[in-house]
């Protein structure tokens, strides 16, 4: 199993707490670890190096904060500097003209005409009155993947053979020609045009992009690109941005397991917006960009700061003393564990939480895991059953007044069995805790016949 | 026939000749000056840069610092081409089709090139004079079958098919009862691209092989992975799970004709020992060439 990065963090950065301020010789090794995990998320390497010089002068002279551990507080520098770089959400399309034309360019096989029918349901979502155009004419059936995607999302798609108009063209030039006269007929709002997959370096066909460029006047030239692209996300970009002009990127296959570091090496090499990522085959596979949680993707560390901001804010430090305190006194009783649990509830599903953990997902698909959400409604129905005598002293909860708690709260006997062990086993925990640390809590792990 | 293959080498070494750039661009500029350590470090850095992976990177230097001693750049260039070689020889292997009919199946993930790849090989074997037919298996992404008509017209090759939507294992059922009857020397499976992680299309894979494999003994005799050479480090993940699914016996790597370094290859190599079968060096149907460890190297090096 892959060690998550902030705990390598907290590894490298075990001996910052003593010191106060990170330091540069303290954070030299936690700057390899960022090094190591970017290259290994397809970051290109220079944007890599220029990154943790970054980073580096971001966090030298920070005070060590108490609260937080090195490691964590390390993580969130690196994290926060990974999500502004990556820009904010904006999926905002410049739809400039009438029509307001979009088009869409990359490589081959990055997913162009899928993303073009994927746009265009998006738009006629948002309003608009879409036309599709294939101007592949390179790339065998692609014309017809596009116009089979266009009737799937019933959205009208340009005809080169004999359009309603009559005409019969078969070069990209000549269609998208085509395709604004009959647009501007029948009153399509905006264009979306698919281009062939080519290769930044081939210039004829780089010619040809430039020439469809003068004909539609687009407000939008999005770069489509793979998620999974390695160190040469940097030059396709950079090539396609200077041969006409990239407005945004489009990020596909975003479903898959890659870091997805691509994503960072084409925003920082073309300092163009990362608008939408593809996120599965179907057309309405389309979502915005999230830098945040790209970032995490990127450090391979799943959501876990979006959750420690969240928890922060539900429960505060004043209660979590309260809460040590009792503990410590071995005063913790179920009314306390309700008022946790309406606090976790707070925070939202199980699923969600859940899936802010770093391999959740992918434990989730593998192993086909189903969160019950109703677990946490029926503990607090029960320990709401119970009375006030039954909350802080569960021992006297004999066979009568548990089938009493349990027609009360629309549960089973066994649930309440169930739930006053989990209570019992706790206490047994935080016990071995405050007598002998976490020695004691291994002792009792290892105790335990599995 | 030589112009041709002479045309192909060239298109090949065009092609590398930027990878090379960018590695042996690094490694130039680093003699300048710079220490023994200094040296393969930028070294590293220009493996990396082709996408070798910092895992495998780091092995090949790790290796060439144990036996290279001076700073002489003929002599590490040398050094360098050895270790590379090293890993790639043992996965130079060409696909040898046997005893008809023989069935390939091409698997791998979206947009790597599978059907073009399969087009390429309709037109090759079938340019050797054997008897070739082409299925078309992808019955989930539009206009995949057409796709692979349209190539069947190009290369001259019956195309088995069904409807979109489908079932997969219908339409290679079908195909292996065609090939067995019509005495076809060779069958070309196209499955649909799918990601890797996606459990339930993998499944579908597995079906599909189950299905052939039942028809036929020993079918399919080749399962070809696509991978696309402008990937990052995500195609060993591919290499590892498509593997763990259905057993891949070979790799076509495609696309090495844009700027991608094609480096991944050799991470790939050097973890799963999968033989590399073809790669893709354009868009013409005689532009995919069997994979030759020594001139992968000397054109990458």
């Amino acid at each position: 199993m892959l060690e998550s990065l902030s705990d390598k963090f907290r590894k490298v950065l075990k001996d910052i707490r003593g010191q106060g301020a990170i330091s540069e010789s303290n954070i030299q090794d936690a700057l390899k670890e960022v090094r190591l995990a970017l290259l290994e998320a397809d970051v290109n390497f220079g944007v890599v190096k220029d990154f943790c010089a970054a980073v580096k002068v971001k966090a030298l002279g920070k005070e060590v904060m108490e609260s937080l551990s090195p490691g964590v507080q390390f993580t969130k520098i690196v994290h926060d500097e990974l999500a502004t770089l990556l820009g904010g959400a904006d999926a905002a399309l410049e739809l400039k003209g009438r029509p307001a034309v979009i088009m869409l360019v990359g490589l081959q096989g990055s997913g162009k005409t899928t993303t073009t029918a994927k746009i265009a349901l998006e738009l006629k979502k948002r309003g608009r009155n879409p036309y599709i155009v294939p101007a592949d004419m390179f790339r065998l059936a692609a014309t017809l993947q596009l116009k089979k995607l266009a009737s799937e999302i019933k959205v009208d798609c340009f005809d080169e053979e004999g359009n309603s108009l009559g005409a019969d063209i078969k070069d990209p030039a000549g269609i998208c020609a085509e395709a604004l006269r009959v647009a501007a007929i029948i009153g399509y709002d905006t264009l979306i045009v698919d281009t062939a997959g080519r290769h930044h370096v081939d210039a004829e066909l780089m010619g040809e992009l430039k020439n469809l460029k003068e004909i539609l006047k687009p407000s939008e030239i999005l770069f489509v690109a793979d998620a999974m692209t390695g160190q040469d996300a940097v030059n396709t970009a950079k090539g396609f941005d200077a041969a006409v002009g990239i407005t945004g990127v489009i990020l596909t296959k975003f479903d898959g397991d890659a870091r997805g570091g691509a994503a960072l090496s084409m925003r920082l090499s073309t300092g163009k917006p990362i608008k939408f990522v593809g996120t599965g085959e179907k057309s309405d596979a389309l979502e915005v960009f999230h830098p945040a949680r790209v970032a995490g993707r990127i450090l391979d560390m799943g959501d876990v700061l979006t959750l420690v901001e969240k928890a922060q804010g539900v429960f505060d430090e004043k209660e979590a003393k309260e809460l040590q305190k009792k503990l410590k006194k071995d005063s913790f009783t179920l009314e306390d564990f309700k008022e946790q649990i309406t606090k976790i509830k707070k925070l939202g599903s199980m699923e969600s939480i859940l899936s802010m953990m770093p391999g959740f997902d992918a434990l989730k698909k593998a192993k086909d895991i189903q969160v019950d959400e109703k677990e946490l409604v029926r503990v607090e129905a029960i320990i709401n059953s119970m009375t006030k005598k039954e909350r802080t002293d569960p021992s006297c909860l004999n066979a009568s007044r548990r089938s009493r708690i349990a027609k009360g709260s629309g549960t089973k006997v066994q649930d309440i069995n169930k739930l006053v062990n989990q209570y019992q086993d706790m206490r047994k925990m935080m016990k071995v805790f405050k007598t002998s640390g976490a020695k004691g809590l291994k002792g009792m792990m290892q105790g335990r016949p599995r | 026939m030589f112009d041709k293959l002479k045309s192909g080498l060239a298109s090949l070494k065009a092609g590398l000749a930027r990878t090379h750039n960018a590695i042996m661009g690094g490694v130039d500029a680093a003699f300048t000056g710079a220490s023994r350590e200094g040296i393969l470090e930028k070294l590293e850095e220009s493996l990396i840069l082709a996408d070798v992976g910092v895992g495998a990177s780091g092995e090949i230097v790790d290796k060439l610092r144990g036996v290279f001693g001076g700073k002489d750049p003929e002599r590490l260039k040398q050094l360098l081409r050895d270790s590379v070689y090293e890993i790639l020889k043992d996965v130079e292997r060409p696909l040898e089709a046997g005893p008809s009919p023989f069935v390939i199946m091409a698997i791998g993930i979206n947009g790597v090139g599978k059907t073009t790849t399969i087009g390429k090989l309709a037109g090759r074997y079938s340019g050797e004079g054997k008897a070739v037919l082409m299925a078309a298996a992808d019955t989930f992404r539009a206009a995949a079958i057409e796709q692979l008509e349209l190539w069947g017209e190009r290369v001259g090759c019956p195309v088995i098919r069904q409807t979109q939507g489908g079932d997969p294992g219908a339409v290679a059922f079908d195909a292996v009862r065609a090939a067995v009857s019509r005495k076809t020397d060779v069958l070309i499976l196209d499955t649909a691209g799918r990601l890797h992680t996606k459990v339930n299309l993998m499944e579908e894979l597995k079906k599909v092989k189950k299905v052939v494999g039942r028809e036929l003994t020993g079918a399919p005799h080749e399962i070809l992975l696509v991978l696309d050479a402008s990937t990052g480090q995500n195609a060993l993940n591919q290499a590892r799970l498509f593997n763990e699914a259905v057993g891949v016996t070979g790799i076509a790597l495609t696309k090495l004709d844009g700027t991608a370094k094609g480096g991944i290859i050799i991470a790939v190599a050097n973890e799963l020992k999968i033989p590399i079968r073809f790669v893709g060096i354009g868009e013409g149907v005689g532009d995919l060439k069997d994979f030759n460890a020594r001139d992968f190297t000397d054109a990458l090096i």
